[in-house]
């Protein structure tokens, strides 16, 4: 999937301006920058919540237009959003397939297939790594918040996603279990998708990152692949391009 | 020895925190269980006070079966609207409008007894699609939307049926095979405990097994969530808007039949009825958890009070109060087992099932 010169305005407010980027399977692409940089537009723009005032999406090659969400999940491009989007008093076997229930019986009689979704839900919560959630009927409620994240993971890739878009998975989470989301990006990655980490947390970022994107005001202030800035440049960049040194020194 | 006792119970926290779980997912079964536990109490309660009084007879029993299965047939779709965060005061006048309705055309108008029942249910259609599309389209409160339905739709059937046939209270008598249908008794039990029963099972099967059962959970559970997730949350809402309003028009029908009257102004104590047995039967008010099992049970606890009371020989002035009782009880059960779920959660807040959601047309 490409982004190509793309440019997003509400009004006369330019959110977005002539971003370009591209994603390729099998890595994770960070996209980073400070609270109102464009972040948000940028992947409403990718998982079709925001149609680009200019340029275009390139999907396989192809240029596409995405007419809503719906249309950006069946072409594979799937989105786990911070808080999951989970229903806390239904199970996990119900919320793994929310809205694309598995059906069986026929006329009245169909109904939703509980046992496959069970089975199907634990297998694949099981394969991202978490081996404490041991029945499918539980709560979402009672899960931790990186057991959700693992959830929501689970379920995107389960339907087929081939383009993952993570918005902080990890910014609401403590050390240990953000370790553990980190893993499952990177089990993601392994699967052969490409993902997307939005993300706060240059740490975070410079762990599992293969290819960098930074936004400035609307702008893509730098781009580059693992491996060629700093973890000092990375932080500047981050702080909107001042030197982070600089900013400790207005405080002194 | 301290660092003794630190080190025996390092590997206890996550026992600890498993037995929890398991114990939350236990008290969230609980929550039928309590209905249950409710409605034996009430049982056990005027058995005793009233047992010698006849309160155990087949007259009492079949008294508190009609009031629960009356109750119960509207009480159950408003518990699932309930459950899909939604309310409907509209049920009231639904329920007068409909039975003076099957009153007017069959004792006024001579009109075939199943057309004026068809009218009836379109009454109740037409009403839960005014609900539907407006709370859908505004974003308003369902609670203040349907409440004003009630009031408009209770003006309107009095004044037409004044209009119409100068009297708010028409007199009706269904024989024949359609007079079993809405009217038929079987000793003391009503038929409406077939209708209940029938309407009962269906939304079992619709809330438990079907898909959109999810959906209607999901719709009052986190609204963002269920949207994201793909579900059609305002067909979900619209869906269950007529299906109150078609139970209540269902019930004012039987109502005219089994009374041989239809009033334009009865039926407006379902307004609230309805609502308190989905909460005593473990409905969460805000929304999000609830089973049809529940609400019967709600019902059936109803049901018993009502009928008990009057049993005891001692004044009815005190049903309200014991209903309020049973309803403050129930609220802090409900809101016990919600905080007890959530605690765990990490990334949503103990209150998020509902503030997230809060209103719709922001988005």
């Amino acid at each position: 999937m490409e982004l190509e010169d793309v440019s997003k305005a509400f009004g006369s407010t330019h959110a977005l301006q002539h971003a370009s980027m591209e994603l390729h399977a099998g890595e994770v692409h960070c996209l980073l920058g400070d609270n109102g940089a464009g972040k948000s537009t940028l992947i409403k723009v990718m998982s079709g919540v925001y149609v680009p005032s200019s340029g275009r999406l390139l999907v396989d090659g192809e240029p596409v237009t995405l007419a809503g969400p719906r249309q950006a999940q069946d072409l594979g491009i799937a989105t786990v959003h911070q808080d999951v989007g989970m229903i806390p008093l239904m199970s996990v076997a119900r919320n793994f397939y929310l809205g694309r229930e598995p059906n069986k019986g026929w006329g009245p009689f169909r109904r939703f297939d509980a046992a496959r979704a069970r089975a199907t839900a634990l297998d694949e919560v099981h394969a991202m790594g978490i081996t404490r959630v041991t029945d499918a009927n539980q709560l979402v409620g009672t899960l931790s918040g990186g057991e959700r994240q693992a959830l929501g993971i689970a379920r995107a890739i389960h339907f087929g996603a081939k383009v993952l878009i993570l918005d902080e998975p990890t910014s609401a989470l403590g050390v240990k279990e953000a370790s553990v989301v980190l893993k499952q990006i990177d089990s993601a990655r392994s699967r052969g998708l490409a993902v997307v980490l939005i993300t706060h947390n240059a740490s975070h970022a410079l762990s599992i990152g293969d290819r960098f994107t930074v936004l400035i005001q609307g702008q893509v202030a730098d781009q580059w692949a693992r491996g060629e800035r700093t973890r000092d440049e990375v932080l500047d960049l981050m702080a909107g391009g001042e030197s982070v040194e600089d900013l400790f020194e207005k405080l002194d | 020895m301290q660092t003794a006792e630190t080190i025996s119970i390092v590997p206890e926290p996550q026992l600890g925190v498993r037995r929890k779980r398991q114990h939350i997912a236990r008290l969230y079964q609980a929550t039928q269980l309590g209905a249950m536990l409710s409605a034996l109490a009430v049982f056990a309660f005027f058995s005793i006070t009233a047992g010698d009084k006849g309160f155990l007879t087949l007259a009492a029993t079949s008294g508190w079966l009609n009031a629960s299965a009356e109750l119960a047939l509207i009480a159950i779709p408003v518990g699932l609207l309930m459950i899909a965060g939604e309310f409907d005061l509209s049920v009231g006048s639904v329920v007068g409008a409909s039975s003076i309705t099957m009153a007017l055309g069959v004792t006024v108008y001579d009109l075939p007894v199943p057309l004026v029942f068809l009218m009836c249910l379109a009454i109740g259609v037409l009403v839960g699609l005014f609900n539907g599309m407006l709370v859908n389209s505004t974003g308003l409160p369902s609670f203040i939307v349907t409440l004003a339905a009630n009031y408009v739709l209770l003006g309107l059937a009095l004044g037409l049926s004044r209009a119409l046939a100068g009297t708010s209270t028409v007199s009706v008598d269904i024989t024949g095979f359609w007079g079993n249908v809405f009217g038929a008794t079987f000793g003391d039990l009503n038929v409406t405990v077939v209708w209940c029963l029938v309407l009962g099972l269906i939304a079992y099967w619709v809330l438990s097994r079907m898909s959109i059962g999810s959906w209607i959970y999901a719709t009052g559970g986190n609204l963002d969530g269920a949207i994201k997730a793909g579900v059609p949350t305002q067909k979900v809402r619209l869906a269950l808007f007529v299906t109150t309003g078609v139970a209540a028009a269902i019930v004012g029908a039987l109502q005219a039949a089994l009374f041989n009257s239809g009033n334009a102004v009865q039926g407006q104590g379902f307004v609230f009825q309805a609502p308190i047995v989905a909460v005593i039967g473990g409905v969460l008010l805000v929304g999000g958890y609830g089973t049809v099992q529940g609400v019967v049970l709600g019902t059936i606890t109803y049901g018993m009070v009502n009928i008990g009371l009057f049993y005891t020989g001692w004044t009815t002035d005190w049903l309200s109060t014991f209903i309020g009782g049973l309803l403050i009880v129930a609220v802090l059960a409900n809101d016990f087992v919600r905080k007890a779920a959530l605690r765990q959660a990490s990334s949503i807040p103990a209150s998020a099932p509902r503030t997230t959601i809060k209103r719709r047309v922001q988005a």
